[in-house]
């Protein structure tokens, strides 16, 4: 910024703009949305230095050779993946201004989602079931709380997709709500990107 | 800035409208084929028993990841180096490099941790480790 002092037409000199300059509503947004992402993703980071550290200490408890069933987490990683590109076909409509195909697109997307999200809840009370849930030992408390939390994220992804979903029924296709399904595009990839640590840090890794 | 600036600061793009990336069908499709590849290929690797030696597994697995996560953040997430000013490109380069020494830093502290503890420290042979 230069240090050029402003001046008025009658020669007073202003020391700062007479007017709050004003930008357009939601013009920091994408970059906003950013940065929330790093920093989220810096939450996972630790998470997997955790998983890291203890990820070898079964206690004496079953290790991930016992537990994981790699074709479950196979066809989870399939409705995440198709999930994505789901998503991107609503994100498609909605650049053409097609509201129906959009909730149309943003419904198949929320179907995956929870089917992601019952396989993993599935998994979780199957572990809990047979004896090896998060206090069993330190492997599986880091095990619980990296998954769970990367379901915990896809579970308000859910919530946000729902809110979305009424939001373009009652208003339609607004810049607002655009610039919404565009920050829940970014999140929704995201979790995506962190699934691909997950399922090779946590589950191919851990049955070499 | 100058005083053009301060006078009208959305003079090059319409009051409203926000820009994000915007990806084409041809992205998706292309980002969606690849990542199916990327992970069809660690999967099958790993339940067919993988290669002979396991290290040279986990490389394959780990490469098809760090892969793929950049096929998603090129098709899926758009990211470009021009996004934002670079901005973008900056905050995640950051985030990297926090990231690389946050987890490199706790596995390597922890790992030595482990291998220095001193002989005093250690229990008795016999006695299990893991009681408290």
């Amino acid at each position: 910024m230069s240090a050029e002092i402003l001046t008025e037409p009658t020669g007073e000199r202003l020391y700062h703009p007479a007017e709050e300059p004003h930008f357009p509503e939601g013009h920091s947004t994408p970059l906003g949305f950013w940065i929330y992402l790093m920093s989220d993703c810096l939450i996972f980071a630790i998470l997997f230095a955790t998983y890291g550290v203890l990820g070898h200490r079964y206690g004496g408890g079953p290790g991930p050779k016992e537990l994981f069933e790699l074709p479950l987490v196979a066809l989870n990683t399939t409705m995440l993946l198709i999930s994505s590109i789901t998503y991107g076909f609503a994100m498609l409509h909605m650049h053409q201004g097609d509201q129906k195909g959009t909730l149309r697109w943003l419904g198949i997307t929320a179907c995956f989602g929870l089917a992601f999200l019952c396989i993993e809840l599935y998994e979780f009370t199957h572990l809990i079931g047979i004896g090896a849930g998060p206090g069993r030992s330190a492997f599986l408390s880091a095990f619980f709380t990296l998954v769970g939390t990367h379901g915990l994220h896809v579970t308000f992804g859910l919530i946000w997709l729902a809110v979305m979903v009424v939001q373009v029924r009652k208003f339609g296709l607004t810049i607002a709500n655009q610039r919404r399904l565009n920050c829940l595009s970014l999140f929704w990839h995201f979790l995506d990107v962190i699934w691909i640590g997950v399922f090779t840090f946590v589950y191919l890794m851990g049955m070499i | 800035m100058s005083t053009e600036h301060l006078a009208d600061p959305h003079d090059d793009h319409h009051a409203g409208e926000v820009h994000f990336p915007e990806g084409t069908r041809r992205d998706y499709v292309t980002g969606f084929v690849l990542s199916v590849i990327l992970t069809v290929i660690p999967f099958g690797l790993v339940m067919s028993g993988g290669f002979a030696s396991a290290q040279a597994t986990a490389f394959a697995v780990l490469g098809c990841a760090v892969i793929q996560m950049v096929v998603h953040m090129i098709f899926f997430l758009h990211m470009n180096p021009r996004a934002e000013g670079g901005w973008t490109l900056m905050s995640l380069a950051f985030t990297l490099i926090m990231l690389t020494i946050a987890v490199v830093g706790t596995i390597w502290v922890m790992y030595h941790m482990d291998a220095n503890m001193m002989p005093g420290m250690m229990p008795p042979p016999g006695v299990d480790a893991t009681m408290p």
